[in-house]
């Protein structure tokens, strides 16, 4: 079984927060960079953060961690881990809004949608190749890489 | 082939299931339940009772999930005796079942205080899918409910009950609501929370006597407090808490304090069994002995821990604490740990923050400059990184106060530990 994640590089991460634009467009409706910001109502969410000290930053997402406590301590079941894929996920049809994953993350990774009142999160853009938040990152800082478990 | 029973059919007992099954595919796998539904959230009896969600959508785990697993469930079994020397469970019906290794994750049950006239009148507690499917029924007639304590499960109940437009009286022994699980800062706004719904809120109280709505029927007419105060109502709910049910494992010579104590395996002191959830005092990683933390999480990963064992490959527990994170009448409140250290004990460091513009409030306790305990009210983004700290006992040295700071992120950690967390995982 291979797992991938995403890795984040502080030393070359610029701060320029296009991976939560492309983030945001690739959750959207129309998956479309304009159409995401300027029409969506509401609008999407960005499922990676860049946080800055500067002169450094770094992106943060979901580690999709090998023993995950957000699916471990997941009040309801919503938030899972495919045995397959290794990806963790949660389904917004069963997320009670509690937060019990929030305050385990050792990352601060999870979104809340306070719209929605349920959690989101990175997917691994399971449905392309690269993750978009890493293939529109301009200087590499992010990078996609398969770990065999 | 091992053979594994597990008795209990919730966070635990699923939580040792699928540690088995990550080890040993083929070992006969049977789960046990009292109760005659597949596991489900129990918090979500709430949302249920509201009718914000549906008996499918609060399914623990998807419907195919025991045959894909390749376990035999059998629901509706109460458990009645075990066999350490025979290796045998007793259930009710009469069925007895052989074990190789043996679970017991079944949980507490709700505490009911011995008051006058409770017994001879209609009350519910709210722990289990027939307790909200009863209360449920019983709704359409209720237009003023009585909820005696203030804990998680009475604010749960109580806030259903507000969707539902039943007006309440919440009554709670201790000085302020939640009490176990917050400060008196913590504890205020929580209870600010709850009157803004309209409820009406009575702390320092306790219901001392129950009457019938006529003389000799079972329906409730009012509850007499201690102070005398009588508050009429059509409703009563029984929310105190949940007690160990130790007896089944105390008969069959288990050590047993307050909950069945087990090891750093989740091992009872008789081999081969084991015990994690409600019912086990399990280590704290935060006070270091073992203790009951009657917890959803820590149930799970008791049993993770338990089933790893069970199926042969070692793994120590790291322990749990008391940890709670409720989004209750609009308000966000996590706490964890030591969050309310005896007053004027040394040996802590209480570090708070407010900020009254945000309606926040956290407030991180350190002892030896390590994190024991955190109460994150209204902002509580990443709160899990402090929490990751405690659980990790790192040194908080020189960044302390970070912690507490609006930006709280993975740079508000030194580079060192950030680059060794982003690398782990």
């Amino acid at each position: 079984m291979s797992q991938a994640r995403i890795l984040a590089n502080e030393q070359v991460c610029i701060g320029c927060h296009l991976c939560e634009v492309h983030c945001l467009a690739e959750h959207s409706r129309s998956r479309h960079l304009i159409k995401a910001f300027k029409k969506e109502q509401p609008r999407a969410l960005a499922r990676i953060h860049v946080e800055e000290d500067h002169p450094y930053s770094i992106a943060v997402q979901c580690h999709h961690c090998r023993e995950p406590l957000c699916v471990y301590s997941c009040l309801t079941g919503a938030m899972q881990k495919d045995p397959e894929t290794g990806i963790v996920s949660s389904d917004p049809e069963r997320c009670m809004g509690c937060w019990t994953c929030v305050m385990v993350c050792p990352y601060g990774a999870l979104v809340r949608d306070t719209q929605r009142h349920v959690i989101v999160k990175c997917d691994l853009c399971s449905h392309l190749v690269t993750p978009s938040c890493v293939a529109h990152c301009p200087n590499e800082a992010l990078s996609f890489v398969k770990v065999d478990s | 082939m091992t053979r594994y029973l597990i008795i209990g059919n919730s966070a635990g007992g699923v939580g040792c299931a699928e540690a088995i099954r990550e080890v040993d595919r083929r070992g006969p796998l049977t789960i046990v339940s009292e109760e005659p539904y597949p596991a489900y959230s129990r918090p979500l009896i709430a949302n249920y009772l509201c009718g914000e969600t549906s008996a499918e959508r609060m399914a623990y785990r998807d419907p195919a999930y025991y045959d894909r697993q390749n376990i035999e469930v059998l629901l509706g079994q109460p458990l009645i005796r075990i066999d350490p020397a025979e290796r045998i469970v007793q259930l009710k019906s009469g069925l007895s079942l052989h074990w190789d290794r043996l679970l017991l994750a079944i949980g507490g049950t709700p505490i009911v205080p011995p008051t006058e006239g409770l017994q001879e009148h209609e009350y519910y507690t709210f722990t289990t899918f027939d307790d909200a499917m009863r209360l449920a029924a019983r709704l359409p007639h209720v237009r003023q409910a009585v909820v005696v304590g203030g804990g998680l499960i009475g604010l749960s109940v109580t806030e259903a009950l507000v969707k539902m437009r039943i007006g309440v009286t919440i009554v709670e022994l201790a000085p302020q609501i939640l009490g176990r699980a917050l400060d008196s800062h913590a504890a205020m706004m929580a209870r600010r929370a709850v009157e803004s719904a309209g409820v009406r809120v009575l702390t320092g109280r306790t219901v001392a006597r129950v009457h019938g709505r006529h003389s000799g029927e079972r329906a409730v007419g009012s509850v007499t407090l201690d102070d005398g105060t009588e508050v009429p109502c059509d409703c009563l709910i029984v929310a105190i808490g949940v007690r160990p049910r130790v007896e089944v494992a105390a008969a069959a010579g288990m050590e047993v304090r307050r909950g069945i104590v087990v090891d750093r395996r989740m091992a009872t002191s008789i081999p081969d069994i084991y015990a994690c959830g409600d019912v086990a005092e399990a280590l704290d990683f935060v006070t270091g002995d073992n203790r009951l933390t009657p917890i959803w999480p820590n149930a799970y990963l008791g049993g993770r821990i338990a089933g790893r064992n069970m199926a042969g490959a070692e793994t120590l527990y790291t322990g749990g604490t008391a940890m709670n994170s409720l989004h209750s009448f609009g308000l966000s409140i996590m706490s964890a740990g030591t969050v309310d250290p005896p007053p004027g004990d040394a040996g802590y460091e209480v570090l708070r923050r407010q900020d009254p513009t945000r309606g926040s409030y956290r407030k991180i306790v350190l002892q030896n400059g390590r994190i024991v305990g955190m109460i994150f009210a209204g902002a509580i983004d990443r709160a899990g990184i402090v929490f990751g700290l405690m659980k990790n006992g790192n040194s908080v040295d020189g960044f302390k106060e970070r912690l507490l700071a609006d930006d709280l992120g993975l740079m508000s950690l030194p580079r060192d530990l950030r680059q060794q967390m982003l690398q782990q995982a």
